[in-house]
């Protein structure tokens, strides 16, 4: 097994710049997600790693081997395409053995090796038939299959669950998981679905326009995120922006969107306070929004008036999107809520959780 | 509501099937004479106005090709209203034979019949006057010349068709990958558009031999005579192989068919399989020969039976470069000699029959492909 190093790695398409000098450490073992929006540089930057295309500029290390001029199949890399890619004209057996036959493994090994990936994937059943009798979710399997027969140091995942239905993609999502730590591999897996991410990453590089934006593990990219990007791209529904000033009063620091003022807790005051008077952007999460009689304890809550234009019961959840003058935000809030559609309301915001971002450079303010 | 009868339903007895069928038959065979009647009457009063002016000449090739097409129309159109009137269940029966019928029966008219026709000539002797039996089939498989024939047929097929494929796959994949494909696949599909006689007249020149002395205005023999060679009647010597030398044109007419087709089905593969394939530690000839050739077998079969039928139907290219001298006649040349030149119906039938039976299993085979791919 082994680490993965993107040193300044750059890769142009004639004037498009597709990857810009990224820079990731994927340690030995790490599950790490790129994740982004389509057309990001995602799928690229891990092309670039399994040698489909050439690097512009800049170095890929697999462990501590330079391998920018080595061709894939010396990489020691397998790769689960998002279309799976099967061999239509071979059996499931015949896929998952390729590789180990063209790396003339002796047959009894081959044949330990796939029954073994079989089992792991629960395909054993399935090891004669040909790619288009199997339903999605098997091919995944056998995709996934062929992969791990070869013991590879690195396995790269380029999207490979997009093809599935909700709920199959969610169950998979969890065997990806088991089978990483089962495997004790190294993993880099690209998807543009911020939940895939969050539920499978060590860690979480997020892209976007080819430049990385934020590499960190999942809770951190949540709660502290560097950018206006990584606080709208990740979680779901996004956080809501506001444009705002910080306005101080007396000893007190308010966040002012124009229709209404909000105080800053004392704590956060101290960092926001050398920016006072600049134009900021002002960002909470829906879940930090309360209906007032069922806001979570010991939050810094503040009261916040709103016209409900509509609310989604979500079962678990509700909905409320909320209008205040020229503002438009939701709320995720307690189901118990006795909250209706057109009330005019007060919700509370719970300021511990806010994010300041400058509304110039849209870097975080901490 | 109505009930609806079942698009399933079968005529229930015997006496219903007779006249669903007769009606069936009698609708697929009296459409095209009434349309022929139809069209051969307005044909002789079209005739009487004997157009002058060329503006004359137009307008009336318009009003024929109006009356032909829209009379045929209306007929169709009539007949299947006629129809829709029936019962669900007649409409059910008959209106098949409204729209295919004609051309079914049309079709046995020019192809079965003429075929049977045939068939019956080749049983007679050489002016059709007395009966001979299978007498002209046992000379078929025995005379030189036939055998001859059969020889070279099998050698166009072994290296003509076998290399047009396989140059064709080649040049396909090359070309895939290079920057001037376009500019390569045209080059090479040009010989297709031009005729066979004029590619056996092109060639001829490449070939054309002339006396040592001379200046030799073949291609080949100049380059030969260039390289201190001496000049060679390349389609008269070294027989058998002088063939090859015909072949060759076969084969560079044909590549650029064979090009065209590989190359769509190549471009057919999906990109992820090959990249599936790099990954998995593929080397180039392995995905070749592993991964792309199995894809598009189908293509290759295909394509294969195609020239082959055409490789085993090849006349002109003989007819004009040797005339099947040299020994380089084949079945056509020899059916076309017998024919027309020897006047012998009964032999030249036969010949034509033993043709048409080894063209039709690869038809099928051929056939059996395209249904089951619906790709054409």
């Amino acid at each position: 097994m082994a680490s993965v190093t993107y040193e300044h790695v750059t890769k142009r398409f004639g004037d498009v710049v597709a990857v810009n000098d990224l820079n990731i450490q994927v340690a030995d073992k790490e599950f790490l997600v790129l994740v982004g929006p389509s057309g990001c540089g995602k799928t690229t930057a891990l092309r670039l790693l399994a040698g489909l295309e050439d690097i512009t500029d800049g170095k890929i290390l697999i462990e501590d081997k330079v391998v920018n001029d080595v061709a894939p199949k010396d990489r020691d890399i397998a790769m689960v395409f998002q279309s799976y890619a099967l061999y239509p004209h071979m059996s499931v057996y015949d896929n998952m053995a390729f590789g180990l036959k063209l790396r003339k493994y002796n047959k009894d090994e081959i044949k330990r090796r796939v029954e073994q990936a079989a089992n792991i994937l629960g395909i054993e059943s399935l090891l004669d038939r040909k790619p288009k009798q199997l339903s999605g979710g098997q091919r995944q399997r056998v995709a996934v299959g062929r992969a791990i027969v070869r013991e590879p140091k690195v396995f790269l995942l380029d999207e490979p669950l997009s093809n599935l239905d909700a709920k199959l993609r969610v169950q998979t999502r969890a065997e990806l998981t088991k089978l990483h730590q089962r495997l004790q591999a190294t993993f880099i897996y690209v998807t543009h679905d911020q939940v895939e991410a969050m539920t499978m990453a060590t860690r979480i590089a997020v892209v976007n326009q080819g430049v990385l934006q934020q590499i960190d593990t999942p809770q951190m990219l949540y709660d502290k995120p560097n950018n206006l990007f990584v606080a709208g791209f990740i979680g779901s529904p996004a956080m809501n922006f506001f444009d705002a000033h910080l306005r101080k009063d007396g000893n007190n620091l308010f966040v002012d969107t124009g229709t209404f003022s909000i105080k800053v807790p004392d704590e956060q005051a101290k960092i926001y306070m050398p920016h006072v008077n600049k134009a900021v952007i002002f960002g909470i999460r829906p879940e930090d929004i309360h209906d007032p009689k069922y806001e979570a304890p010991g939050i810094i809550a503040e009261l916040v008036e709103g016209k409900i234009e509509v609310t989604e019961l979500m079962g678990n959840e509700i909905f409320l999107y909320l209008k205040s003058g020229e503002h438009n935000y939701v709320a995720r809030v307690d189901p118990r809520t006795s909250f209706k559609m057109g009330d005019d309301v007060q919700v509370s915001f719970n300021m511990g959780n806010m994010h300041i971002f400058d509304k110039e450079t849209e870097q975080a303010i901490r | 509501m109505k009930s609806v009868p079942d698009a399933k339903e079968k005529p229930t007895n015997i006496l219903e099937w007779l006249i669903s069928n007769l009606a069936g038959l009698f609708i697929s065979v009296a459409m095209p004479i009434i349309t022929f009647g139809v069209l051969i009457i307005v044909f002789k009063w079209l005739r009487a106005t004997t157009p002058n002016t060329m503006t004359e000449k137009v307008l009336v090739s318009l009003v024929a090709i109006v009356w032909g097409v829209g009379g045929a129309l209306i007929l169709y159109l009539i007949s299947n209203k006629v129809v829709e009137q029936l019962p669900p269940k007649w409409v059910k029966l008959l209106q098949p034979f409204i729209f295919v019928g004609p051309a079914v029966v049309i079709l046995l008219w020019y192809l079965a019949l003429p075929a049977a026709r045939t068939f019956w000539i080749s049983l007679f002797n050489r002016d059709g006057t007395q009966f001979v039996g299978l007498s002209n089939y046992v000379a078929v498989f025995t005379e030189r010349d036939m055998l001859e024939a059969f020889r070279n047929n099998v050698l166009w097929i072994i290296f003509g068709a076998s290399l047009s494929v396989i140059a064709g796959l080649i040049i396909s994949v090359l070309a895939d990958r290079s920057k001037f494909e376009n500019l390569a696949k045209s080059l090479i599909f040009l010989p297709m558009a031009i005729s066979m006689v004029g590619a056996g007249v092109i060639w001829n020149f490449i070939y054309e031999v002339k006396d040592v002395a001379d200046p030799q205005i073949g291609l080949l023999n100049a380059i030969m005579v260039l390289f201190g060679g001496k000049p060679q009647a390349w389609t008269a010597l070294n027989q058998p192989w002088n063939n090859l030398f015909l072949i060759v044109i076969l084969i560079w007419m044909q590549t650029g068919y064979a090009m065209v087709i590989f190359s769509a089905a190549i471009k057919g593969i999906p990109e992820e399989l090959i990249e599936a394939s790099r990954v998995d530690g593929a080397n180039e000839l392995q995905i070749f020969f592993r991964i792309m050739i199995p894809y598009i077998m189908g293509t290759i079969i295909t394509v294969s039976t195609t020239v082959i039928i055409f490789t085993l139907k090849i006349f002109d290219v003989v007819w004009v470069m040797t005339g099947g001298q040299f020994g380089t006649h084949v079945i056509a040349t020899q059916f076309y000699r017998q024919a027309f030149t020897n006047q012998n119906k009964g032999f030249a039938s036969a010949i034509a029959i033993v043709l048409l039976i080894a063209v039709v299993p690869v038809m099928i085979y051929n056939l059996k492909q395209f249904s089951g791919k619906e790709a054409f």
